[in-house]
């Protein structure tokens, strides 16, 4: 067993675990954070994606122990301080970007490191982002427009800082 | 100006909220107190005989618990079937036994052999690897042609690997010969309808649970129909009467039918629990998930359709090997009959239809419904004939369907095919969708790709679809063996909140929205005050849940029926407190009055006064505020569209672009748009996957060779375009109350014969008459140089 530490959604939290445990067996299994999700064994469906030091990252691909003294987000600290859906989420919401639920924490922690990346993201860039989070209930079609909407509300808060 | 909440409202989705933040409850996230873990050890041959199974060194393995072959179950029931098909014999069909794990034999790649339960999951997988298997491998049936054909028998019952031959309309059969031997033109078409993978973003899980000092099973799982395992299980498998058996499924992460059947872990679970005295958790991973969960499709078809010379149908005579695969789950004698058969008339007036449809057993994982279930492979067969029909005759294919509709003043209107249809309007989704699409500019469209390059094509579809599942008479006499109706109480609290329990359940539909303004359009209240509750036996009269495109049509009107009566009662208290005769009260906007008076009296006041009841009748009145009803459907409902997609084809590689799609459904009356519109997406996304991307492909010896999504290709979101869909032709269903038929399955049903007809469209003028889905750049490519 080896001892790791990190912290998650801001706060240091540190376990005992194996070498093969992985970073999405942690967080569910040892921190009881239940949002991140196991869609698939071949890092393919990116329900598990969360954020390392601010990258998104398939947490079934990372071993926990490689993410010692790292800062992990998950979709349990993307609402706003006082518990109200932050802008993405809030996107995915009004524009019924969600129907089982799924599939969608990776959903949203994959569209936030998008919109980090690239803040006003074209249709095709978004749906070329996606390649690496399949969902099986919406066709897409809602989620592109949650993460446009998403985008335009972000710039608008950008806009009306400056 | 659109309603911001009740019937026609896009009200936002209250689940989403726990879903968006990580707090939904799915069957994983649950655990416990002193869980132990089982893995699975599942076959890895096809076909074969089991001379040995030595497990000495496994149950010595660090943190094992207990170790278990069919040798420790026996007593125990099999997987139960749900449905009786009759052969064209009128024999039974052959109903093998399904044994929990397998006894004796394997009969395909993932049936379970041993389950290892253990301190960990990590620990059972590893104990799992030292158990050592004696199997002598048998011919793998995969070919369902061979498999009919002299191939080693799978099950003794079965021979000949035939589970049923069954004929519909058997009385027609002569009559459908004698119209195609006469016909001014006939048009044949050979077609399989690709097998598919449900694949729901959750993997199945189940726990099992024995509390000693109340003899009580509780069995967590991922169901779409927790009383229908309870039942299934319950009643058949363990011999565990209902008020001993508790069935809880939380949180559903999608299902499309594949989380409707009772599994064998469900049962080793709930059993095994007992005999350990700890709870058991059972999770799929993927890869477990395609050799285990019900697969869907897998039919091969030849289709007949005999027309006069102004392209009138009037014959239709299909023939259809299905594929069962190696045992029978809980509805798949039902798919390709009865969920098949009796929507080959369509949207049209064919008069006489036969079809002969062989059951077949293969060393393949079960087949069982997937969204649409029956219908999207009867609506393939027929559109794609009529398409080709088109062609042959020389006739526009939308006016070709148009001359063959169903008139709008034909309903009800009964078909050959056992079914009557209670309303529809097929010209006008049709003109609806051509109009959409701007049909009439696409030739010019063509033009400009072929100035790139491209091949361009156009394919329409029209589809029907029987949903609203089902009169449970009519199923009855058709082999269910149970009935189909949909249970729901409604329970007004003393404050006047309101508590809805209902048997059906959401796997990502969103039915806590969808029913909550329901009732609140019913009550007058605000949404906010209503609270569904779904998913747990314990909690819930009874329920037959979600499949077929049911929850509302049938679900949604069983509670109607019950706020209605508790309307009727809160009447009765609303005159007592006004001392009014009951007769004069009226209730409308959450407040009862009495008529040509200024008495009222408020929905709160009401409730309070159900629970307490200091000056009731007693005699007349009994206090309390809560009604249950079952609600059993006259009739299906039938929802219906046209859909139409352009593509442009790459003749250099072969590949494919889905330039539009359009979608024009009839759903009846439609209670939360923006909920139909995002069904509808799904529906389309699972069609076009279908048409473009999946298969569970198997190679000679059984191994499911697309096994995993790194060789299942699931649609991504660049695989698809934008959709445009319209609901805005209604013809109410005529016999529920809400005038609802149905949105869940239609966009899988219509897609895939739109998408075929618009690639074989773009490649007709190369003399491609048709080609077999999935549409992969190889096969358009190699139709485009044969």
């Amino acid at each position: 067993m080896t001892t790791v530490s990190m912290t998650v959604n801001g706060k240091p939290v540190s376990g005992d675990v194996e070498g093969r445990t992985l970073l999405v067996q942690f967080l569910r299994e040892d921190l009881s954070l239940t949002g991140t999700h196991v869609g698939c064994d071949t890092s393919q469906c990116g329900a598990c994606v969360v954020h390392v030091d601010g990258e998104s990252v398939k947490a079934c691909s990372v071993l926990a122990a490689a993410c010692d003294g790292a800062e992990v987000q998950t979709i349990e600290g993307m609402a706003n301080p006082d518990g109200s859906l932050g802008v993405i989420q809030q996107a995915f919401q009004d524009h019924h970007g969600l129907q089982c639920g799924f599939c969608t924490p990776g959903m949203v922690m994959s569209a936030a490191d998008l919109l980090q990346k690239n803040g006003d993201p074209s249709e095709t860039e978004i749906r070329e982002w996606l390649e690496g989070n399949i969902c099986r209930c919406t066709g897409y079609h809602n989620i592109v427009k949650s993460i446009q909407a998403a985008a335009a509300t972000l710039n608008g808060q950008v806009q009306a800082a400056e | 100006m659109p309603k911001d909440q009740g019937i026609g409202a896009s009200s936002k989705r209250r689940e989403d909220i726990r879903f968006l933040t990580g707090k939904g409850q799915y069957t994983d996230d649950l655990n416990r107190p002193g869980q132990s873990y089982a893995y699975i050890l599942r076959s890895n041959v096809a076909h074969g005989t089991i001379d040995g199974i030595d497990t000495s060194a496994a149950a010595a393995a660090p943190g094992v618990v207990r170790i278990f072959t069919s040798a420790d179950m026996e007593g125990l029931g099999g997987v139960p079937c749900g449905w009786q098909v009759t052969d064209k014999n009128g024999e039974p069909m052959k109903e093998p036994m399904h044994p929990i794990l397998a006894a004796g034999k394997v009969r395909h790649v993932g049936d379970p052999i041993a389950v290892v339960v253990a301190e960990s999951l990590n620990e059972a997988r590893d104990a799992a690897e030292l158990i050592e298997l004696d199997i002598t491998e048998l011919p793998a049936q995969i070919d369902m042609a061979a498999a009919i054909s002299g191939g080693a028998a799978l099950h003794e019952e079965a021979p000949d690997n035939i589970c049923f031959d069954w004929e519909f309309v058997a009385e027609n059969k002569e009559a459908v010969d004698q119209a195609i031997a006469g016909a001014h033109h006939v048009t044949t078409l050979e077609l399989t309808n690709n097998r598919l993978v449900a694949n729901p973003m959750e993997p199945r899980c189940a726990i099992g649970e024995y509390n000693a000092a109340t003899d009580e099973h509780t069995l967590y799982t991922t169901s779409q129909n927790p009383h229908v395992i309870r039942l299934l299980m319950g009643a058949f498998v363990l011999s565990i009467p209902e008020h001993k058996l508790r069935v809880v499924a939380p949180d559903v992460g999608g299902g499309f039918g594949s989380k409707i059947y009772h599994y064998a872990e469900e049962a080793f679970v709930t059993w095994a629990s007992k005999q350990i005295g700890r709870p058991i958790k059972w999770t799929s991973d993927r890869s477990e998930a395609f050799i285990s969960d019900a697969q869907g499709r897998d039919h091969v078809t030849k289709v007949e359709l005999a027309l006069n010379e102004n392209g009138k149908f009037l014959a239709l005579r299909c023939s259809t090997l299905a594929n069962m695969g190696a045992y029978l789950s809980t509805f798949a004698p039902c798919v390709p009959t009865w969920l098949h058969g009796t929507l080959l008339a369509g949207n049209y007036t064919t008069p006489l239809i036969f079809t002969n449809v062989k059951a077949v057993f293969t060393n393949t994982v079960p087949v069982d419904a997937y969204r649409g279930a029956g219908r999207p492979e009867a609506t393939y067969q027929l559109e794609r004939t009529i398409d080709k029909a088109a062609r042959e005759m020389g006739i526009d294919p939308i006016e070709l369907r148009r001359r063959n509709f169903i008139q709008p003043d034909q309903y009800p209107y009964a078909t050959p095919v056992a079914v009557e249809y209670d309303s529809g309007n097929y010209l006008q989704t049709m003109d609806k969708a051509v109009e959409i699409a701007d049909v009439a500019g696409f030739e010019a469209r063509k033009t400009e790709s072929a100035g790139r390059g491209k091949l361009r094509g156009l394919g329409v579809a029209s589809y029907i679809e029987a949903c609203g599942i089902a009169p449970s008479t009519l199923v009855g006499a058709l082999g269910a063996r149970a009935g189909l109706y949909e249970a729901a109480t409604v329970r007004v609290n003393p404050t006047g909140s309101v508590s809805v329990m209902t048997g059906s359940h959401s796997h990502g539909q969103g039915h806590e929205t969808t029913f909550a303004q329901v009732v609140a359009d019913r009550l007058g209240c605000d949404e906010s005050n209503i609270d569904i509750v779904h998913g747990d036996t314990s909690k819930i009269p009874f329920g037959m849940g979600t499949y077929g495109s049911r929850s509302l049509a049938v679900g949604g009107s069983a509670i109607v029926k019950s706020v209605d009566k508790i309307v009727a009662k809160a009447k009765k208290i609303a005159a007592h407190l006004m001392e009014a005769s009951e007769a004069d009260v009226e209730f409308a906007n959450g407040e009862f009055t009495v008529a040509g008076t200024d008495k009222k009296v408020a929905w709160g006041d009401v409730a309070l006064t159900a629970y307490v009841p200091h000056n009731f009748p007693h005699e007349t009145l009994e206090p309390g505020l809560e009604e249950t009803s079952f609600y059993d459907p006259a009739n299906f409902t039938y929802p219906a569209g046209a859909y139409i997609c352009e593509v442009e084809v790459d003749p250099d590689t072969g590949v494919v672009e889905i330039l539009n799609f359009t979608a024009a459904d009839d759903f009846g009356n439609v209670v939360n748009p923006m909920i139909v519109e995002g069904q509808v997406h799904g529906g389309l996304a699972q069609g076009i996957g279908q048409a473009m991307l999946e298969g569970a492909v198997y190679d000679v010896d059984g191994q499911l060779v697309s096994a995993s999504f790194m060789d299942y290709a699931m649609p991504r979101a660049d695989d698809l375009p934008t959709f445009e869909v319209d609901h805005s032709s209604i013809t109410p269903c005529t016999h529920n109350p809400l005038g609802v038929k149905g949105c869940g399955e239609a966009g899988a049903i219509g897609s895939p014969p739109a998408l075929v007809n618009a690639v074989v469209d773009a490649l007709a003028d190369r003399g491609v008459t048709h080609i077999d889905m999935p549409l992969t750049p190889k096969r358009v490519w190699e139709a485009m140089h044969d």
